[in-house]
């Protein structure tokens, strides 16, 4: 099968779509027309510009560039955490707690996986680790968020429960510890949904993207399965530090609920 | 016997106070005087500046969860994290708990389906349980009718003197508070003064 290429005009043709989009939020008063625009737009030039990096980069296979391109990519990862969160830890420690967390978990496990699994040489082939570790940030960055933004806003709604099991003399663990494992929860809902109905309902687009690009479908089957694998344990692993790192943040070392280390935000 | 020296917590004026064992002090003061907020500063769930001893050891050299559960605060409302009344308890005395007006059953309870008032008794047991040596008494009747507030005033004397307690307790009823109080405190202009301000 040949890669069939895409014009520009094919593009322009699909972007009608996001225009009428648009248009519709206008005439429904949706209020949100600006920010469709501005998101297409900015995807659009994000996405452009990362092909040309890309090119470059497959060009000049080193390790600096890659963790250079890696890096670059956690740090975007961790401020669209600190983002999504309706109630952020003040300081620093807003964007060092998500964007810690997503470098333990999905860093670890994509270089594992490029080291053990793929074991493509060398390791650190661009065209591998690149592509599998923005689809781990992606992925983990979803579940941190989520869980963050779920224990931050029930902390800050149960504050009288939570101290209440303070005052009895639980430890802090103990007295968040019903939320906590709420909000693990909750972060990981999304990617056992993705993965029970892979295939069935949704085809997962890094496979739709190597099927399209004349790639033999169980090739793609096998890669989507481990990508699948890698972000359920990233994010898995991701959420639970996220939520764990976050909750005991929540503390001082007199064990005293500190909502004070939050801060509002409205988007 | 709790000591607090020179504390400063929220806009309460440096406060020197000392309860012995087996007494009860009453505090009372407009809504928003900082009686509750007091209370949460002895408890150590808020910052303050100054020092707050029991039995002559300073609170920062207590484990804060050592610490909480010797210096019992019985907040104004509640709360429960448990489906049924008997998971918040780790014991039962059925002894107390007959005495306000609960037989053994009450475990059972359905939490959603208790009355404030005795949603305030259960807690007062359950904090009590513990065997605070210091309790912290945020309103404890407020919303118990007469009987009640007979029973649990009579409960809190005899675990005072059982167990050498020491009790602040925090009111708006001032004829209660010189009922069970030895001596009551005042806030007023941001200062704990003792004595009968309002007459």
């Amino acid at each position: 099968m040949e890669l069939i290429s895409l014009s520009v005009w094919d593009l322009v043709i699909a972007s009608l779509l996001v225009f009428s989009l648009a248009l519709l939020s206008v005439i429904l008063k949706l209020r949100i027309a600006k920010n469709i625009l501005i998101a297409g737009t900015r995807m659009t030039l994000q996405l452009m510009l990362i092909g040309f990096v890309l090119k470059i980069i497959f060009e000049y296979v080193s390790v600096f560039w890659l963790t250079l391109m890696a890096l670059i990519m956690l740090i975007a990862a961790g401020r669209e955490v600190t983002h999504r969160q309706k109630r952020r830890f003040a300081g620093f420690w807003g964007f060092g707690l998500g964007t810690s967390s997503m470098f333990i978990s999905a860093f670890t496990i994509t270089i594992l996986a490029l080291l053990f699994i793929i074991q493509n040489k060398p390791w650190y082939q661009p065209q591998y680790a690149i592509p599998v570790l923005g689809m781990m940030l992606g992925n983990t960055m979803n579940g941190i968020s989520l869980g963050f933004d779920r224990l931050t806003t029930t902390a800050w709604q149960q504050k009288a429960l939570i101290e209440g099991r303070l005052i009895l003399g639980q430890d802090w663990s103990h007295a968040i510890g019903d939320i906590r494992r709420e909000c693990i929860r909750g972060g990981l809902i999304p990617i056992v949904n993705m993965m029970s109905i892979a295939g069935l309902v949704s085809l997962p687009g890094m496979m739709t993207g190597q099927i399209l690009a004349g790639n033999p479908p169980i090739e793609a089957v096998k890669y989507q399965i481990l990508i699948m694998f890698m972000i359920a344990g990233g994010t898995g692993l991701g959420t639970v530090c996220a939520v764990w790192f976050g909750s005991r943040r929540l503390f001082d070392t007199r064990q005293r609920l500190r909502l004070d280390r939050l801060k509002l935000h409205n988007h | 016997m709790i000591i607090i020296k020179e504390l400063r917590y929220f806009n309460l004026e440096p406060v020197n106070l000392q309860v012995n064992d087996s007494e009860c002090i009453g505090l009372t003061g407009p809504s928003g005087s900082g009686k509750s907020l007091f209370l949460r500063a002895l408890a150590d769930l808020d910052e303050y500046r100054g020092s707050v001893l029991l039995n002559g050891r300073i609170c920062r050299d207590f484990k804060p969860t050592e610490w909480r559960k010797q210096v019992g605060l019985l907040p104004a409302e509640s709360s429960w994290w448990f489906d049924t009344v008997g998971e918040h308890f780790n014991k039962v005395e059925s002894s107390w708990f007959g005495r306000l007006g609960f037989d053994n059953n009450v475990t059972g309870w359905q939490v959603s389906r208790l009355s404030s008032g005795e949603k305030q008794r259960l807690a007062l047991l359950r904090l009590l349980i513990n065997r605070p040596k210091v309790l912290l008494l945020d309103e404890p009747t407020a919303n118990l009718d007469e009987k009640f507030t007979e029973a649990v005033e009579h409960l809190l004397f005899e675990f005072k003197e059982q167990n050498q307690a020491s009790l602040i307790w925090v009111g708006h009823d001032t004829r209660q508070l010189e009922r069970v109080a030895s001596s009551v405190y005042f806030i007023k202009d941001n200062k704990i003064i003792r004595g009968n301000v309002w007459n």
